[in-house]
């Protein structure tokens, strides 16, 4: 039997034995609430109504079983996002570089469709297990969308084998377009998936359609479109654009760092360029995706918003903004090592130094905890849990200018790194120039008036509104500079990039970019669902599982720590096949 | 040389941080210290990475003492004199002579409900009776305000102090120290609702997430009234200047 149709047999059987776990689930809650013609309450659990096998802790099962999944998932999401955009950026600029990166991507992604599978299969079997009770009151709740995302898994599979084995009999006139609708097919169902589970873990968070005691009301969608709904998806839908960016610059450094000839390594810069670039593009909206779910988080449960952002989970928020800061950090060195690839590089190297003070500075703003961690000589010195000079720097009005003057000096990098293949010819580059700095410098002061007047000068209130204003600045010098830009560098001298004229160096900022954004991933995503306490669904069903405690967040860092591991290597080892397998092959 | 600025540029950075504690005894932690550190001479050691040429030059001493046959005799002192370094500080004791840190929540998540008086509170939609008064009658809620006081000068002043600043007399032989109600940390984060939950069930009512978190905070339900503490809580926003928390 042709490989191929192996993986495709051993998939379809996959979906369905997954289909089958389901399957009876489903009718039974169907069934149930047929009989009585209603739905029932949820079930009140005793600790004896959760299973038990011996040597087997059914949280961590569960926990790490969902987190690869989840990893593996955004992983095989992003990539087809990323893999479309390339194509038709290839079809538009008739670029054959484009579609070449593209197909070698998907193909990547291929190893890691099944181990999502597998990772989901797991994950169904440690809950149905492990946590019955609570799966038949959700699939009586869930069960018409359980079978959708069943539906839409085969939608998906065939797609992306279309999509991929369509790829070199498609490649040509009216056929490109109709492999480039594949594409859009496979990326539709992939995002339905998503938005489908996510309606599941939302629900088990804001629950709505359900009274107090969990009765459903009957009507599917208001269980759908609960309040997190919405923001979860939009988060979930950014971040993993960012994220498969992130683990495609991975690959592209992974085979930089292998490369045998300058044509290799010059292929492998241009592609972890690329990826690298979209990856910081989609990172630098998600915090305000993020607000709107803390928003809506705050909104549903002031009790749940405090537990999030001011009990002990605020420490994972600092652990959070070491990781966003190191990640700044990292594609800042990355774009400066770049710098090189231009002839002019040279002449803006000198600017690195206070590029780098600023953007440090503002990124040690940005983790300064408020609560500090104190020696007990250090709280009788300062006398309390808060030190005068520093305490202002733990508030949010700080941390928002922080973030902002990053963004900005991290966008002023990439202006350097453009123009260090170009020179503007135009007569008012000068005028031009002034206006961007002018432009900064307008920007900057805006963003510290703002944060410290209404930050520290007026009611709560406006502290919050005031990072509207300062995030429109930002962007908008954002855009601007980039309108200027473009009109000053048309017809400029344009030099040829040498691409693969970086440092190897270099390429370990996209490894660690990768890493983080995987770390941040498992270590908010633990707070997130985390913060649900002792409750399977919400103030609606009350876990009563030994297990219904808060771990410490050592132990959870560790845990998360270790997923993060597990799934580095297996990834590793996914670019190591991939490559293997084309050993062989003339690469065309 | 470059090697020299490198280990310069990171002393200064070092000293910087730790001016605060030698000047004028406000000393930033030493957990935050390392922190800033660390992220600091990862910046520096960047920075100064960026070119091959570069990189070269600094590491160009170590790989010289490392590998240079003329610099036999410094290789040699340095092997002795690096584990020996440890040693002794192994042997005094090191980052161990300090006392262990303690991760605390000052403001941790208060419970749902909370029972007082007989009934029972729902933080989340809990109100001050008497803020509404503020703008209803300025003149009445001055006088509510000037009970508060009262209340605060007969019960809290020991600890808290007489400017609301957290240095009453018997504050220095707590620990935690009383919190104080000025600067913009404490209460002026704080919803009304959070504040007196805080009063009524005191350092004992304290949830135990926040790691050990018993402190000499009294609780207050069997000594003031329900009116009393609402009126003190108008008291400490008052004189502070801080308005409360409204979302
Ligand atoms: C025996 C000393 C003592 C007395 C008397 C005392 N307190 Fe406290 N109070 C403390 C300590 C200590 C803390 C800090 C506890 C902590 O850090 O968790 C505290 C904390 C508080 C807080 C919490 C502040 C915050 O930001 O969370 C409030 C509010 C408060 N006290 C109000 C009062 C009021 C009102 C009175 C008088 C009715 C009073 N206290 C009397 C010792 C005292």
């Amino acid at each position: 039997m042709k490989p191929r149709f192996k993986s495709i047999l051993s998939l379809t059987a996959l979906a369905a034995l997954q289909l089958l776990f389901v399957l009876p689930y489903f009718f039974s809650g169907a069934l149930a609430a047929e009989a009585t013609g209603a739905f029932g309450p949820a079930p009140v659990l005793a600790a004896g109504d959760y299973p038990k096998v011996t040597g087997v802790n059914p949280r961590m099962f569960v926990w790490m079983a969902a987190q690869m999944h989840l990893w593996f998932a955004a992983f095989v999401l992003a990539v087809p996002i990323f893999v479309l955009l390339l194509e038709v950026v290839g079809v538009i600029r008739k670029e054959k570089r484009y579609d070449k990166v593209a197909y070698e991507f998907l193909r990547v992604s291929l190893t890691a469709y099944s181990i999502t599978a597998i990772t989901g299969g797991l994950l169904l079997v440690g809950l149905i297990v492990f946590y019955p009770d609570l799966m038949k009151y959700l699939s009586s709740i869930f069960g018409s969308t359980m079978l959708l995302y069943a539906l839409f898994f085969f939608v998906e599979s065939a797609a992306l084998y279309l999509y991929y084995y369509g790829w070199k009999p498609m490649s040509s006139g009216g056929l490109k377009w109709a492999h480039i609708g594949v594409g859009l097919l496979l990326n539709a169902s992939g995002t339905t998936l998503m938005f489908i589970a996510n309606a599941w873990v939302t629900f088990m968070m804001t629950p709505a359609g359900v009274d107090m005691a969990g009765v459903f009301d009957g009507n599917i969608w208001h269980a759908v479109r609960n309040h997190l709904w919405g923001p979860m998806n939009l988060h979930r839908f950014i971040a993993n654009i960012a994220y498969g960016g992130s683990i495609v610059a991975a690959y592209a450094a992974y085979r930089f760092l292998g490369a045998s000839g300058d044509k290799e390594k010059a292929h492998y810069d241009w592609m972890g360029y690329t990826a690298n670039l979209v990856a910081i593009g989609a990172l630098l909206p998600l915090p305000f995706a993020g607000y709107w779910l803390t928003a809506e988080i705050y909104a549903y449960s002031q009790q749940m918003g405090i537990t999030l952002m001011g009990g002990l989970f605020a420490w994972l928020f600092i652990i959070q903004a070491v990781l966003i800061g190191a990640l700044f950090l990292a594609a800042n060195y990355y774009l400066w090592c770049g710098f090189k690839r231009g002839v002019n590089g040279e002449r803006y190297l000198k600017y690195v130094r206070y590029l780098a003070f600023v953007i440090a500075a503002t990124f040690l703003v940005w983790f300064t905890p408020h609560t500090l961690i104190l020696t007990p000589e250090e709280a009788s010195s300062l006398g309390g849990q808060y030190h005068p000079l520093l305490g202002p720097l733990g508030l949010m009005p700080a941390k928002n200018i922080a973030v902002n003057i990053m963004l900005l000096f991290t966008f002023l990098s990439f202006l350097l790194y453009r123009r260090s293949h170009r020179t503007p010819t135009v007569k008012w580059a000068r005028a031009g120039n002034a206006m961007e700095a002018a432009l900064f410098t307008a920007a900057i002061a805006n963003i510290i008036f703002l944060g410290v007047y209404y930050g520290y000068f007026t009611n709560s209130v406006y502290k919050v509104a005031s990072s509207v204003p300062q995030v429109a600045t930002t962007l908008f010098v954002i855009a601007a500079c980039l309108v200027i830009e473009y009109l000053m560098h048309r017809n400029s001298e344009t030099a040829e990039l040498k691409w693969g004229r970086v440092p190897d160096r270099s390429q370990y900022a996209l490894f660690l970019i990768a890493v983080s954004f995987t770390w941040l991933m498992g270590l908010m995503g633990f707070v997130r669902s985390a913060i649900r306490q002792h409750w399977h669904v919400y103030s609606v069903m009350r876990d009563n599982s030994p297990d219904a405690f808060t771990p410490s967040i050592a132990y959870a860092a560790k845990t998360v720590s270790v997923g993060t591991i597990i799934f580095m290597a297996i990834v590793a080892f996914i670019f190591w096949l991939s490559h293997m397998g084309r050993e062989g092959e003339a690469d065309e | 040389m470059r090697l020299l600025k490198f280990a310069l540029t990171s002393l200064f950075f070092y000293l910087l941080l730790k001016a605060p504690g030698f000047f004028w005894d406000k000393p930033i932690p030493s957990s935050l210290v390392s922190m800033y550190m660390f992220f600091i001479v990862i910046t520096v050691l960047l920075v100064m990475t960026i070119t091959d040429e570069g990189a070269r030059g600094l590491f160009a001493p170590i790989r010289a003492l490392v590998e240079d046959p003329s610099k036999k005799l410094v290789r040699n002192a340095v092997f002795v004199i690096l584990p020996l370094a440890a040693v002794f500080l192994a042997y005094d004791g090191g980052g161990l002579k300090a006392t262990p840190s303690e991760l605390r929540a000052t403001h941790p998540a208060p419970p749902p409900l909370t029972r007082g008086y007989g009934k029972t509170f729902d933080l989340a939609t809990l109100e001050n009776p008497f803020r509404k008064i503020e703008k209803e009658d300025p003149e009445a809620f001055k006088s509510l305000v000037k009970e508060g006081g009262e209340v605060y000068f007969k019960n809290c002043f020991f600890c808290h102090g007489d400017k609301l600043d957290g240095r009453g007399h018997y504050a220095h032989a707590l620990d935690p120290k009383p919190l104080p109600f000025t600067g913009g940390d404490t209460i002026a984060q704080l919803q009304e609702s959070y504040v007196f939950w805080r009063i009524l069930k005191g350092g004992p009512g304290l949830p135990r997430e926040g790691g050990s978190s018993i402190s000499a905070m009294p609780a207050w339900e069997k000594e003031l009234t329900e009116e009393e503490i609402w009126k003190v809580i108008l008291f400490l926003y008052d004189y502070t200047g801080n308005t409360p928390r409204s979302w």
